[in-house]
């Protein structure tokens, strides 16, 4: 059976994912990824000739919220699981160029 | 080589524009600038594990009325995608937005050129999603981060790759800027970020009878109209020069990032990993989509109203108004819907529009207030308007009426009453005053009689006497007639 998975494809999601994996995890994810990616295989032996894709894996839709405002956590209690704060902020390693920017 | 060159800038625009709900797009924490940081957040806007996200409707209806005022289509089904977003201004590490299936897709925006002309740019569609927080520079290895902003519902527009100049761009913006706080889907403060824009930019250039497409840039992050509208001059002018030397054409894959350097007037290139735009996007499991019925579409739509571009070409059309005070009265619905019904009222139109442009909006400005809490009424301004019409008090005294309008609150005849600003009007009343100058100006009266040079002169210094004896109450234009009818011609 071919691989569904290779060592360079696992190193690349992890490096989107601002993961650090040593080369024993890189093997080691290699191989759990792909038996994940063969068990869901199965899916495809499935006749899905005239099926529409679901949008949502729930029949459900339009649930909204009025826009109304709720209390939110405060500073104070919003920080206290931070690993690093700056005074107000949370503190975290120099973003290069600004690079962010939704 | 050699020959003469010509070039074309080809300029696309991406547009984030901040809608003005109370609350976040998925939470209940509070849409609010300058709080105390990282002070109005949520487990839900702070990412963490087992929160549910839900849709704030009111932003929906926001995004759907903008879409509708850009002639965009709106899909009857529509759903919510993550992105991948790995900067710690979004701790989820994604971003709400939507990929393959958006709200809205193919409109378009008029907007003006000058000369009274519009011109057509396309919008290819325009999407709901969240905002990140904000990253504050410190200085060492780190870096600050507030989450306020995250999670505030933005409403991203794309445009098909119409514009040709920074200056048409810049007119796009502001266009925009009417047009959303005609609907009041945004405040569109651009102080505030309300309003961020991402030109993609790049030209054609024709040498030879030959055409190359130079490598296409992208500015991020302009949020002001003078930045977009310099960045885009400055990027057409450097890759034409890069092209001159290095001969360079668009190729895939070497799209690059600039940023704007408001300082130096200048864009530089910004360093970015190759996998940037890896955003892996895929169907946003914990929100359901979308379905809007045809009912509440056409409910969303009724709030619709007259645009500004088409108010503004219609005051010019209608009302011989220039185009200058066209776009002074067209700039906030507030003001625009003043002026209509000061027309409606029976006001002329070209005078109600010197009345607010030269006097009300000048009040309004000091006060930072719209020109409906001045106190006075459209029908109030009419009157005046129609006061000035009549000759009962000059265009002068309008002014000061309209001002002791915003002070008292009173009606404008009585006004000009209790501040002797009525002119006199009646003929038989001015006849006596003129004979009167006449009999004491017998030197001027022969120069007007003699013709010539002297006469225009002579009969302005008669005027002029008719007014110091009525303390300025009179009607010059009256004036001017009986001065001619008894003078034969003048
Ligand atoms: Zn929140």
């Amino acid at each position: 059976m071919d691989k569904k998975i290779d060592q360079e494809q696992v190193r690349k999601v992890a490096r989107l994912s601002r993961l650090e994996l040593t080369e024993a995890e890189v093997e080691e994810f290699t191989g759990q990824l792909g038996a994940i990616l063969e068990y869901v295989e199965k899916m495809n032996e499935l006749n899905t000739d005239g099926v529409e894709p679901l949008a949502h894996c729930l029949a459900v839709s339009n649930v909204f919220r009025e826009d109304i405002v709720e209390e939110s956590l405060g500073t104070e209690r919003a920080l206290a699981n931070a690993p690093q704060q700056d005074g107000e902020f949370f503190r975290v390693p120099k973003i290069l160029d600004g690079g962010s920017g939704a | 080589m050699g020959g003469p060159v010509e070039h074309k800038v080809i300029v696309g625009l991406e547009i984030h524009v901040q809608l003005c709900t109370r609350s976040k797009m998925f939470c209940g924490c509070a849409v609010e600038f300058g709080a105390e940081p990282n002070s109005r957040v949520c487990p839900v806007c702070l990412g963490m594990p087992g929160v549910l996200p839900v849709m704030n409707r009111q932003a929906f209806e926001y995004a759907v009325l903008a879409a509708l005022a850009l002639n965009c289509e709106i899909a009857r089904f529509t759903k919510w995608d993550r992105k991948g977003y790995y900067y710690p201004d979004l701790p989820k590490n994604y971003q709400i937005s939507q990929y393959d299936m958006p709200l809205s897709a193919n409109g378009f925006i008029e907007i003006p050129v000058g000369g009274g002309g519009t011109k057509r740019i396309r919008i290819i569609r325009a999407h709901l999603e969240e905002d990140a927080g904000k990253n504050v520079h410190s200085t060492g290895g780190f870096s600050q981060v507030d989450l306020n902003r995250t999670g505030t519902p933005l409403l991203e527009i794309v445009t098909e790759p119409d514009i040709n100049s920074g200056a048409e761009a810049k007119a796009l913006a502001v266009e925009l800027q009417r047009i959303v706080r005609y609907l009041g889907v945004s405040e569109g403060d651009m102080q505030k970020g309300h309003m961020r824009f991402e030109p993609n930019i790049n030209l054609i250039v024709t040498r030879d009878g030959t055409e190359y497409r130079t490598p296409i840039v992208e500015i991020k992050n302009l949020n002001s109209f003078r930045a977009l509208e310099r960045g885009i001059d400055y990027e057409e002018q450097r890759q034409l020069d890069e092209f001159l030397e290095t001969g360079q054409v668009m190729e895939s894959g070497n799209k690059t990032t600039r940023g704007w350097d408001d300082e130096r007037q200048m864009t530089v290139l910004q360093r970015e990993k190759e996998e940037a735009h890896d955003y892996r996007y895929f169907p946003e499991p914990d929100l359901v989509p979308v379905e809007l019925a045809e009912g509440r579409l056409n409910e969303i739509a009724s709030r619709l109203c007259e645009l500004p571009i088409s108010r503004q070409v219609r005051y010019v059309k209608e009302f011989g108004l220039s185009e200058y005070d066209a776009g002074v009265l067209t700039g906030e619905r507030a003001t625009a819907e003043f002026f209509d019904r000061a027309v409606e009222s029976g006001g002329e139109a070209k005078r109600v529009c010197n009345l607010l442009t030269q006097t009300g909006l000048k009040i309004a400005n000091e006060r930072g207030c719209g020109i409906g809490d001045l106190g006075f009424s459209p029908k109030g301004v009419a009157e005046l308007a129609a006061m000035v019409e009549a000759g009962d008090v000059s265009a002068t005294a309008s002014a000061q009426i309209l001002e002791a309008m915003v002070e008292t609150g009173k009606e404008p005849r009585v006004l000009a009453e209790e501040l002797s600003l009525l002119q006199k009007s009646d003929a038989g009343e001015l006849e006596a005053v003129v004979e009167q100058v006449l009999a004491e100006n017998r030197q001027a009266v022969e120069d007007v009689t003699a013709g010539g040079k002297k006469s225009k002169k002579a009969m302005g210094f008669l005027l002029g006497q008719v007014m110091q004896k009525t303390r300025g109450q009179a009607n010059p234009k009256v004036v001017s007639q009986i001065l001619a009818a008894k003078l034969g011609g003048g």
